[in-house]
């Protein structure tokens, strides 16, 4: 059995990066260790919030599943930062267990050149430091040209629950017991890292009288450009939100000896994420905190949990009995899943390519939480850029590489490749320095054409990119023609103030133009200073990125560099000196030496 | 890069020592051989050795010798320093030896681009000991070392942290709009804090622009209606100094004719020929030429006639330089006093000489000069930097306005960003191409 490429691991990364490459042409195998997991999501039941909604529209203007499959399967929706500018707009939605899990699995099954199987892979073969195939658990041999590794947490992944320490991957399942040893010893260095899950609440056991009310925004909004709304905006399923306590703060500190975390029952602990800490990291670490926000969320529509959103824990079971029933409107709340702490391994993305092949075995890719990530959205992201560069490697073609101004997953994959992580990797609004660029609304516009030129978007959402476009130009036009006297101006410079508003003035035009376009063009007006010192900004980075390092380069040979700087820039081997001042220990002075020496030796 | 330079590390003169220099890989095994008494390699770093300079069996000089082995020397490189005799014979003769042992003379400023380059000192310092090595006058050594002591770059590093401090609350409310319990950046508190940031960053440009006007010299006319007195006004000031006026043409653009230094302070003469010329300034050279000279002139020295009454020619420069630093100086008072005009004047008499500290001691005050002498200012003297220092208050200002439109406060924060950003590039904590253009051009990289 021969495959073109093979994706190890069906969750967010794995599901993008199979459709992709099958997409792209290529034969493709996914191999999951439970078809019944395809796609799951094993932590909060949304998708989106704060950078990662934008991640979620990117996908969709690539020509990915994210958002058209949470737009089919969410419960509410809102958009963030409503109030704010509209750089930092970004959508959240709730999303139902159940049927994002189906809904993948159905565009999997019915998409061309794509196979899924149930296996566990324990070994990679290779010939000539060049991946060859794959073998199973189980003995069996499958050979492909490339490979994906998407394994998510399941590699070596140990569950912790108060001092016990179980060798298994997310709510119970195998886990990947020897492909990481495996990886090893290929020569890849590994991480160990750790994240948690709060407990889920039986729904009819919360009393949610006295609890304040989270509704979704009172408009239809989807991620995807399809603009297909799959649900009335009327009936949307409501979170709530509820506090810790002083009760609470206590039970956790006289029990703190008992964490997982903080009891030092193991020699060694992953790195947990400082973003997304435990309730008694927080407890700990904020002490003159009276209170902490918790939210609760439903799961899905086809059972009863409700996940208790920053209430992430890996205290013994009685101790979490305790800690739920000391919060308000969970008095008397029952616990249908404990919280814990899970730790996994995956591979130092230092040692990654900007394109997700490894440095190590030519062909072999990877992406999501193998990566040192966290999140579904960031995983999905890096499926898709892993799927589109396998398919133009076997196709002999460059990769395609997203920058830190076309899109935040060009920032989170520089991120990764440039600095590497020592902790799971969270994308945030600050890692972006030209998020004025990157928005939610214009992802489409700073995307898909490079979709549409590796043939990932249809001719349909090509035709439509092409059309959003045309309005835009007449609409700028037109606008020009729409004076006003009393203020010596027309539309088009009146626009500029910010509380003039384009829908004020959708009577005065002859033309009828889409919401979206009547946004794009606002925005382009009203931001317009603020657009042009943005990518004033973004250009020096891209014109130090048109400076190349040599693949070649021996930095043992440049004298004058600081001996930190020499191992850094060894270790990442950035391909441009853009990418070289982004390394941490990497100073302007050994950015200065290393040019001068370029300079003479390469006449460049 | 790492061939091994010397140089005279003290002014060549006769003094009671000289200190020669020697810094690089081969330090120690060139001047070992030259040393009798010791085997500089069993020496401890940081230690002073007694003993003689022998070069082909003569005794050069009877010396210590300091030796700071690498890295914990100012080059980060193996150093020895060689106190001799201030002799200039002996100096020079110890030069020689050490050139034909295997050392190359260094080049100006390389011992502090080693520095540079080996990551001792940041960018801000070592532009400081350039500035060091080109003074000329008491006050710009003082500038130099202010900026050596890295005074500077702290006040920069603060300000940054401020802002780092202010940005990183506005991201922390982006990135969880749904915790209420972080507190939210308001308009009005960035708008206090740009208040104080300007004003702060204001000062230090005015006292940059000072700063700089003094280490450069300050670019002075002599304006005034024919017989006013303008050249012995000039030949008194050179009189009283004793100064030296030099011809340094050939610059471009710059129609600086002559230097002189009083006290302490070096005026650059601009159009020197139309004071010395006595003829009618606005007629003769025309008034465009004239309000071009007033228009580049750092400091107008505006020279009216006591024994006559204003003349309209009078009356057009006093109005034209009204806005400029500049010193009315009533001359000619050994004579019938006719003329009326009394605001802040300086009265002198070139010809006796009277009144010409008075002029000195008024461009001391105009130039805040005691202050550079005494105080320890902070501010810049590099046009770099100054440059940078402008478009950060430019984008401070853009905050305000910001502010003031009730914009976005995430939009308010893209230019509080480039504040930041331009900060950074000030103390060289970002790689800028302006930056290695600097260094090539100082260092001489390019070689």
């Amino acid at each position: 059995m021969k495959y073109d490429v093979i994706v190890v691991g069906a969750g967010h990364a794995g599901c993008e990066a199979a459709l992709t490459a099958a997409r792209m042409g290529k034969k493709t195998l996914l191999i999951t260790i439970n078809k019944e997991n395809i796609a799951d999501m094993p932590c909060n039941p949304s998708i989106g919030g704060s950078a990662k909604g934008i991640v979620v529209r990117e996908i969709d203007a690539l020509g990915g599943e994210m958002g058209r499959n949470a737009d089919k399967t969410l419960l509410q929706i809102k958009m963030l930062n409503s109030s704010k500018g509209p750089a930092v707009r970004s959508l959240r939605s709730q999303a139902d267990k159940i049927t994002y899990k189906k809904e993948m699995l159905k565009t999997l099954e019915s998409t061309n050149n794509l196979a899924i199987k149930e296996a566990i892979v324990a070994d990679l073969l290779i010939n000539d430091n060049k991946i060859t195939g794959i073998t199973t658990e189980e003995g069996e041999t499958i050979n492909c040209d490339a490979c994906i590794l998407t394994t998510g947490t399941y590699l070596k992944a140990d569950i912790l629950v108060g001092n016990n320490r179980t060798p298994e991957g997310p709510h119970g399942e195998k886990r990947a017991n020897f492909l990481s040893d495996n990886l090893e010893k290929l020569g890849f260095k590994l991480l160990r890292l750790k994240t948690g899950t709060p407990p889920r609440i039986e729904r009819s056991s919360i009393d949610f009288s006295e609890l304040s009310r989270e509704d979704g925004d009172s408009e239809e909004l989807t991620f995807s450009f399809d603009n297909v709304a799959y649900y009335n905006y009327k009936n949307q399923e409501p979170c709530y939100l509820t506090y810790t306590n002083e009760r609470t703060h206590k039970i956790i500190m006289d029990n703190l000896d008992k964490s997982a975390m903080y009891g030092g029952f193991y020699e060694k602990l992953g790195t947990g994420p400082r973003y997304c800490p435990s309730i008694e990291d927080k407890v700990v670490r904020f002490k003159d905190k009276e209170r902490h926000q918790l939210f609760l969320e439903p799961e899905s529509m086809y059972y009863d949990d409700i996940y208790l959103q920053g209430f992430s824990t890996s205290m013994p079971h009685d101790v979490q009995e305790d800690m739920v029933h000391s919060l308000k409107g969970l008095e008397h709340a029952k616990i249908l899943k404990y919280a814990y702490a899970i730790e996994y391994d995956a591979i130092d993305p230092l040692q990654l390519k900007p394109s997700l092949e490894t440095k190590v075995i030519e062909n072999l890719f990877t992406a999501g939480q193998i990566n040192g990530t966290s999140g579904y959205e960031e995983a999905a992201g890096q499926g898709v850029i892993a799927g589109i560069n396998a398919s133009l490697k076997l196709d002999d073609k460059d990769p395609l590489i997203l920058s830190r101004s076309d899109a935040y997953i060009g920032v989170l994959i520089d991120d990764l490749v440039t600095k590497g992580t020592i902790e799971p990797y969270r994308l945030l609004t600050s890692r972006a320095e030209f998020r004025l660029l990157l928005r939610s609304d214009n992802a489409d516009l700073r995307l898909s054409e490079k979709a549409y030129n590796v043939g990932l978007l249809s001719e349909e959402r090509h035709n439509k990119l092409l059309n959003k476009l045309k309005q835009m130009e007449e609409l700028e036009e037109e606008i020009k023609t729409i004076t006003f006297p009393q203020y010596k101006c027309n539309l088009s410079e009146y626009l500029k103030r910010p509380e003039v508003k384009i829908v004020d003035y959708i009577d005065k035009l002859s033309n009828t133009y889409d919401k979206e376009v009547l946004e794009q063009v606002e925005i382009n007006h009203k931001y317009e200073g603020y657009i042009a010192k943005a990518k004033k900004e973004a250009e020096k980075m891209i014109k130090l990125g048109k400076k190349q390092i040599p693949d070649d380069i021996d930095y043992k040979k440049i004298d004058n560099l600081a001996t930190e700087a020499r191992q850094k820039l060894e270790k990442v081997r950035p391909r441009t000196i853009d990418q070289a001042t982004r390394i941490s220990g990497v100073n302007p002075s050994d950015i200065a030496i290393l040019m001068v020496y370029l300079k003479r030796f390469y006449n460049e | 890069m790492n061939d091994t330079i010397v140089a005279i590390s003290t002014a060549l003169g006769e003094g009671a020592i000289s200190i020669i220099r020697v810094s690089g890989e081969d330090a120690i095994s060139i001047v070992n051989p030259l040393f009798k008494e010791k085997d500089l390699d069993k020496v401890d770093s940081h230690t002073i050795n007694y003993g003689h300079i022998v070069y082909k069996d003569e005794i050069i000089d009877e010396v210590l010798f300091s030796i700071m082995k690498a890295p914990k020397s100012y080059t980060m490189e193996d150093v020895i320093e060689i106190n001799t005799h201030g002799s200039i014979a002996v100096v020079n003769k110890l030069m020689e030896v050490l050139l034909l042992s295997g050392c190359r003379l260094a080049e100006p400023g390389e011992f502090t681009k080693r520095a540079f380059l080996n990551g001792r000192i940041d960018l801000t310092k070592s532009e400081g000991v350039l500035d060091l090595i080109k003074s000329e006058t008491e006050l710009t050594r003082k500038m130099a070392i202010n900026e050596l002591s890295g005074k500077v770059s702290e006040l920069i590093t603060n300000l940054r942290d401020k802002i780092v401090a202010l940005i990183s609350n506005i991201e922390v409310n982006i990135d969880y709009p749904e915790y209420e319990d972080i507190e939210v950046v308001t308009i009005n508190r960035i708008k206090e804090e740009v208040v104080e940031m300007k004003s702060k960053l204001l000062e230090i440009l005015k006292l940059s622009e000072d700063g700089k006007v003094l280490k450069d010299g300050i670019k002075t006319v002599i304006l005034g209606k024919p017989n006013v007195g303008k050249s012995s006004l000039l030949n008194a000031l050179l009189e009283e100094e004793k100064a030296i006026v030099t011809d340094v043409k050939g610059t471009t653009r710059d129609i600086v004719e002559g230097s002189i230094i009083i006290g302490g302070v070096k005026l650059n003469l601009i159009d020197t020929a139309g004071v010395r010329e006595s003829c009618d300034v606005v007629e003769k050279i025309g008034i465009e030429k004239s309000l071009s000279l007033i228009n580049e002139a750092e400091l107008v020295l505006l020279v009216l006639d006591s024994s006559e009454e204003l003349s309209d020619e009078d009356k057009f420069l006093l109005d034209k330089t009204k806005d400029k630093k500049r010193i009315v100086i009533m001359n000619k008072t050994d004579l019938d006093s006719n003329n009326t005009y009394d605001k802040d004047v300086i009265r002198i008499s070139a010809k006796e000489n009277i009144g010409i500290d008075n002029i000195k001691d008024k461009i001391k005050e105009l130039f805040n000069v005691g202050a550079f002498l005494t105080k320890n200012l902070t501010f810049f003297t590099n046009a770099r930097q100054i440059a940078l220092l402008k478009s950060a208050i430019e984008s401070l200002k853009e905050v305000e306005r910001g502010v003031n439109e009730e914009r976005e406060i995430d939009m308010i924060e893209i230019d509080l960003k480039l504040v930041w950003e331009r900060l950074g590039d000030i103390v060289g904590v970002n790689y800028t191409e302006e930056l290695v253009d600097n260094l090539f051009s100082r260092f001489c990289l390019g070689k």
